[in-house]
Order: structure tokens, then sequence, then C-alpha cells
């Protein structure tokens, strides 16, 4: 099968796009596959259009390739493509419109504000800052709506911490989220098709805890799959995890990553193409559950030709 | 041409990795963020003005005078060129570095003279030879970032000084060896950038350097005095180098061919007292017996033409105006809030920000405008300079200069605007009674589901 593999593009995310991509490259090759590489660049379409590939491996992520981008342009040319749909990727990738989604399909996330900035610049919102000690509490943590790793996630001690961690998060989006912090077990279930797979456990080693970039680094934070959790818990988080998983329509493979504390699991976000690379969470999952990357990424191509598949 | 047959190893799965984690060196935890090096990947994406890099502009060097040259060591010295060459470097390398030393004032003992694969090199085998796991390193703040991973890796308890417009701040200094001595210890080098600093581009004045020389005799420390960019001076008074005021015998010299000629050719020195030069000798031996000797080669043909002077005050034209754009752009386009140093030399501007703006976070919006430079806190090692950045003149055109600023500056503005909003009318704590909260909403009024952001 004629396998083109989709990777890179402009957003800051390009440096973890291009290392699941070559990898994902390599376990296609290895299972006989005819790879095509494909930078998402301005040549993208007219690639696709010319080689005509059988099926389309999505491996970007952030805007523009996890936002329905991508997704967008494959459904035009009538390519199939791996992961979730357009719908479910635009919701993914907007925390403010997934916590939305989420709330209403009954699925547990912290309570929240978010803001535009226009809303600061032009509607005098920050006025409205002075609710949120009465409506979230402090600590809490303030991030851009979109993005998916560390950068420009802060965590807000006090009142005094808020507009100096707006000014980070409005660096990477127009529109930030402002979320009660909720001090637990950090958790993320992968799914691949309808199934869970084993929930992984991010462990900070040592240090502070509110330092969001140690959780992306070897070495500052270690992983446990499957994490120790009992039945009860277990059953707990992987219900909210597929709740998550249904609410925002995704399909193929996605990664929801929750916190739980001694209330139960609450969802922070889902993460509509999780990271492949050698270090990423859902090929270690996978691992756990006894399915090698190859067979991983042979099972997502199924997934992708499924007749099922909206 | 077709790919050569390979064999394409498969990728690691994350329990091969912690198989090889268990056998991974202390000395490897000090990785720096990865957050961090996405977004510096981002940078080298050809549609961004890059203000980040540290290049020298080799586009001027004559491409005939370099066809001739390695025309001649073809036709010449084709087998000794190929061949190993002694690790100390040879001496014809030495007579050079010997030259350039001496357009500065310097008399080095050619025997005292190691020929490094680039002042890199020459940093990395200092603190073999000298740094023990939790021994004090002192450098300036903030100092060269490419120092502290090698400072890391030793594992030095890095301990920086603060510099204002003269350099490193001698009484801090004091005070640091004072708390030192009362600990019993001693630090084993002061690392210092004394001319046209990487990145804060400031240089050290004559006073603090005739102090700075006379503490590291009266107590017996040694300076490590890393100079790439001495003869890169615009204006002003030249000055004597540290290891001109101490004569060599606790200021030991790093110099480079990178800023002068190439720095492709990876050749820099350093010059050191015999007991010292000794060890390093042997480390560098151990790390990779001999600088290239074909470029070795190179630069000896170069400076046999005797024009290398004049390529380099032609360089100094060029990066003069550079300069010059870039302060005349930051006047122009960087907010009344900012300050920046004023180089007289060297390849960067340091340019700090109100307290409340994040170098690194603005590098993320400054990617959106196509834009790079240097977020400050990679120039400290306790994340510090939060709020400064490093602007790069030397790799750009005087346009490319005024635009990338103007981008910067547009996108500061926009984060000097934005906090006055959130700060402005506000008061400190909050005074006003919370809103009434609406009904099952608790968003303020943003864009509508599927509308996008651009």
């Amino acid at each position: 099968m004629k396998v083109a593999v989709l990777k890179g593009g402009r957003s800051l995310e390009r440096g973890v796009s291009l290392r699941s991509g070559a990898r994902v490259e390599d376990a296609l090759e290895r299972l006989g596959h005819e790879v095509l590489p494909l930078e998402a660049d301005g040549g993208l379409v007219k690639r696709l259009t010319s080689e005509r590939p059988d099926v389309a491996f999505v491996a970007m992520h952030g805007p523009g390739g996890e936002d329905g981008t991508a997704q967008e342009l494959l459904e035009i040319l009538g390519i199939p493509f791996t992961g979730p749909g357009v719908a479910a990727c635009a919701r993914c990738i907007d925390k403010v419109l997934a916590k939305h989604e989420l709330r209403s399909a009954g699925v547990p996330t912290p309570d929240w504000f978010a803001f535009n900035e226009t809303a600061f610049r032009e509607l005098g919102a920050a006025d409205a800052l002075s609710g949120l000690e009465e409506r979230l509490g402090f600590p809490l943590v303030v991030k851009p709506s979109r993005g998916g790793s560390a950068l420009g996630i802060r965590f807000a001690e006090n009142w005094f911490d808020v507009p100096e961690a707006l000014v980070s998060a409005f660096s990477y989006d127009d529109r930030v989220l402002l979320e009660r912090f909720v001090d637990g077990r950090e958790l993320a279930v992968s799914v691949l098709g309808n199934e869970p797979l084993p929930v992984v456990e991010a462990i900070p080693q040592g240090g502070d805890s509110y330092d969001f970039e140690a959780r992306y680094e070897i070495g500052r934070t270690s992983f446990v799959c499957p994490a120790q959790l009992d039945e009860d818990e277990a059953a707990a988080v992987t219900e909210a995890a597929l709740a998550a998983y249904r609410a925002l329509g995704c399909s193929g493979f996605s990664r929801v990553d929750l916190i739980l504390d001694a209330a139960g699991p609450q969802v922070l976000e889902v993460n509509a193409i999780p990271g492949l690379t050698d270090t990423s969470l859902l090929p270690q999952a996978a691992e756990a559950a006894g399915m090698s990357f190859e067979q991983l990424v042979e099972k997502i191509l199924d997934l992708a030709l499924a007749p099922t598949r909206a | 041409m077709p790919d050569p047959p390979h064999r394409r190893r498969a990728h690691a799965s994350s329990s091969d990795l912690e198989r090889y984690a268990g056998l991974f060196a202390e000395r490897t935890k000090v990785m720096r963020s990865s957050a961090m090096r996405d977004l510096m990947a981002v940078t080298a994406r050809p549609d961004v003005i890059s203000l980040a890099g540290g290049l020298p502009d080799t586009s001027t060097f004559p491409p005939q005078t370099f066809a001739a040259q390695m025309t001649r060591i073809a036709q010449e010295s084709a087998a000794e060129a190929l061949q190993y060459g002694p690790t100390e470097g040879f001496r014809e390398t030495v007579d050079c570095i010997v030259e350039v030393m001496g357009a500065e004032g310097m008399l080095p003992d050619p025997e005292d003279v190691i020929v490094t694969t680039g002042g890199q090199q020459a940093i990395d085998l200092l603190c073999k030879t000298l740094v023990d796991p939790g021994d004090a390193v002192i450098c300036e703040a903030p100092t060269y970032p490419g120092a502290i991973p090698v400072f890391c890796s030793y594992q030095a308890d890095t301990i920086q000084i603060e510099c204002d417009a003269e350099g490193m701040r001698i009484d801090e200094l004091e005070s640091t060896l004072e708390r030192l001595d009362s600990e019993g210890r001693r630090p084993k080098l002061i690392y210092s950038v004394p001319s046209f600093q990487n990145p804060a581009g400031v240089t050290m004045s004559l006073e603090r350097r005739r102090r700075l020389v006379e503490l590291a005799r009266s107590r017996e420390l040694l300076i490590v005095e890393d100079s790439p960019y001495g003869l890169l001076r615009f204006g002003g008074d030249p000055l004597p180098p540290l290891y001109q005021l101490d004569g060599g015998d606790f200021v030991i010299y790093i110099g480079t061919f990178s800023k002068i000629l190439s720095p492709g050719i990876r050749l820099g020195w350093a010059v050191a007292p015999p007991p010292v030069m000794e060890k390093v000798v042997l480390g560098k031996q151990a790390s990779d017996l001999c600088t290239s000797t074909l470029t070795q080669y190179f630069v000896r043909e170069y400076f046999a033409e005797g024009h290398w002077r004049e390529y380099v005050e032609s360089l100094v034209e060029i990066y003069r105006g550079r300069r010059d754009a870039m302060l005349e752009a930051l006047r122009l386009h960087f907010p009344p809030q900012a300050t920046w140093t004023e180089p007289e030399g060297g390849l960067f501007i340091w340019a700090t920000l109100p307290p409340y703006i994040d170098t690194s976070d603005l590098l993320a919006k400054a990617l959106r405008e196509n834009v790079a430079f240097v977020p400050g806190q990679a120039a400290y090692v306790d994340g510090r300079g939060r709020n400064s950045m490093r602007l790069n003149f030397s790799a750009g055109n005087a346009d490319e200069i005024r635009e990338g600023i103007r981008r910067i500056g547009k996108v500061i503005g926009e984060q000097v605007e934005l906090y006055s909003a959130l700060t402005g009318e506000q008061p400190a704590v909050p005074a006003v009674p919370p809103q009434e909260p609406a009904e099952a909403e608790n968003v303020l009024p943003f864009r509508k589901a599927g509308e996008g952001s651009g």
C-alpha cells in the first residue's frame, strides 16, 4: 500500500512531528508499505494530487496538522487518513471548546474561565478578573487555549501572578483559559479505535511539581505503565477517558490527559494526534498492551481504512 | 546520485530507552528543556529572519582565494595535509596565532600555545583539566550560552557574577570569593569574555581589568579569558587583554579563527602556563589526537598571503554598519520600557524588557511574525534573564536587521499594551464584588465555536 506520511508543518511542535513522522515511516517500511514522506509545506497538495497515496498517515502536532486543517484538505482530495476527523480535531485543539463539549456531555473537567485577548484590549475584561478568586480559587493554571506542549502554561499562586501569566499564555494564542488547579496524579489514557490502552502515569522526579516543562523531559519525569491504580480507580479513569473521546467525536486514536484526586478523575484535555516518538505515551501504552510499534501503526492504518469510519 | 545502500536502524522503543537510560552518566542529566529545544528548532525555518545565531558573515570571503589556497595545498603538500599532526598543532599554525595575538598587543611564548578544534574545545579541555564535580566555576551573568553546557557536563557549581556597562562587577566577585573562602572553597576558574561579551555586548573597563587581574594574582586564581571578538572593534580605544596585563601567569587565554576567518575550519587555541598546558595536551590527545591538519594548512597558506588583517578590517566595516542599523531600529521600534547595550564591537546586542515579559514566550509570538532571537535564559544557569534577549547583527544584512527588529518591536509592543490593559485600572487586590454568576456559563465572551483564529 502507498502510504503518505504528513509531518513537519509550521507549528511549535514541528520538531516532535518530524520525530513522530520518521518513526512511523520506519515502521511502515518494515511493514512492507511504499512510504511517501511529505513535509507539510506549500507543495503538499500538489504532491498528494500527483502521487495519489492510498492513505495518509497524519503525524503532525499542534495547529496546522492537529486542528483539522490538514484533515480538511485530505477530505477534499478524497484521501483516507489516520486519526480523528476534521470536527474532532478542531474540538480537541481548542482546550476551551473541548472543555465546553466535555462539560455538556457530563465528563468531569476542572472549572475554568476563558478569555479572548480582545476582551482585555477592547472590553475591559481586566475588571472581571476580580471574580477569579471567588469562582476558581487559587492556585490556578493559566494556559493558551491552543497548543500541545508545556509552552506558555503557567501556575498562578495568587492574584498577583495572574497578569504576567496571562501575558505569557497570550504569546501562544489569542485565547487563554484559567483553570482551577487540581493537585492529583497525572494520567494519560490512549484510545485506539474504541479500545482504551493501559493507563500511563507521569511522576515528576522531585523538584517543582508546578514546573510544567519538566513533564516533557527525560529524567525529570518518569512514566509508569500500566499505572498503579486499584480496580475502581482504573475503571473510573478509563470510563472518563472513553467518555471524553466520544464526547469530542474522536476516531482512530487519541490520547486523553486526566488528573486523579480523591474526588475522582477529571479530564484536562484530549490530544487528537498524540506524539509517536520513542518517548511518547501512546506507543508506551501500546507496548504495555503487548503491541509492537509496527503493530500499532498497522492498526492505526486499518482503522483509517475501515468502512465504518464517518 | 542514488542513495548508497544502508541499513536503517529500527527506532528505539520506550523500553529500549529505559534500558539505555540506566547506563547514562550523571553528567548527561543536565539537558536543556526540550520545550525550549523545540522552540529553537522552529527558528531554523528558512522564512524566519534569525537574529538568534552567532554566525559571522562568511559570504565576503573571496572564493577564488579559498580555491587557490586549497589547490596549492593539494599540489604541494597533499600527503602531509592528509596525515595526522602533532597534538599541540603545527608550529606554523602557532606562528599565525602569535601574529594574531600580537595584533592585540600580546606576546605569548609559542611553547605555551595549543591549537584546538575551535575555541569551544579549549573551554572543554580547560574544564576537563581543572574541574571536578561540585567545584566552583565563576563566570559572568549573563555568560556565553555555549559555555554553560560545558560547565554543566563537568558538573561544576557555576556561580554567575552580575555584569553592568563596565563588564563583570568586581565588587560582587570579591564578596563571592570571600563567601567561598569562608566555606573553605576555592573556585577552579573564573571564565570571562572581557571584550564585546557574548551575549551582553559589553566590554570590561580598564580599571576592572586591572582589579580582576590583581585579584587573581593575589589569590592565585586562574582566569580564563575567552576573546573571540577582540579584533572586531568598531570604535573607541583598544583595551589591553587580561592576558597582557597579567603576563600569562594566572590568565589562560582562548582565541579563535572563527570570527576573523571562518568558523567552518574549526580552529581555535589556548595559551596557558606550562604546567596547565601539559595536562591540556594530554586531555586533547584523549579527545581527538590532533586538530584538523588540512585546515591548519589552510590557515598557514592564508596567513602567508599577508592580507588577513585587511579582511578583518573589511569585516569590521560591515559589522559596524549592521550594528548601527540595529541600534537605529531598536530606537525606532522598541518601546520606551526596553533598554539595550551599545557594543563597541563583536556580534551581539543584549536587550532587556519589562520584567513581566518572558522572552521565551515572546519568541513563540515572534516566530509567528517570522523573526527569532535567543531568549536571555540561555545565558544563565539559574533561570535568570527571563526578560532579556540576545540579538545578533553579524549574520544578516542591514535591511534584514531593520525588518527583524521592527517585527520584534511589534510583538513587544503588543505585550506591553496587554499588560497595561490587565493591570492599568485594576486594583492591586480584588476589591470589587464578584459579578453575579452567569447561568451554566463561566466564560467571558469569546469567538464562537468553529471560527478560526488565523
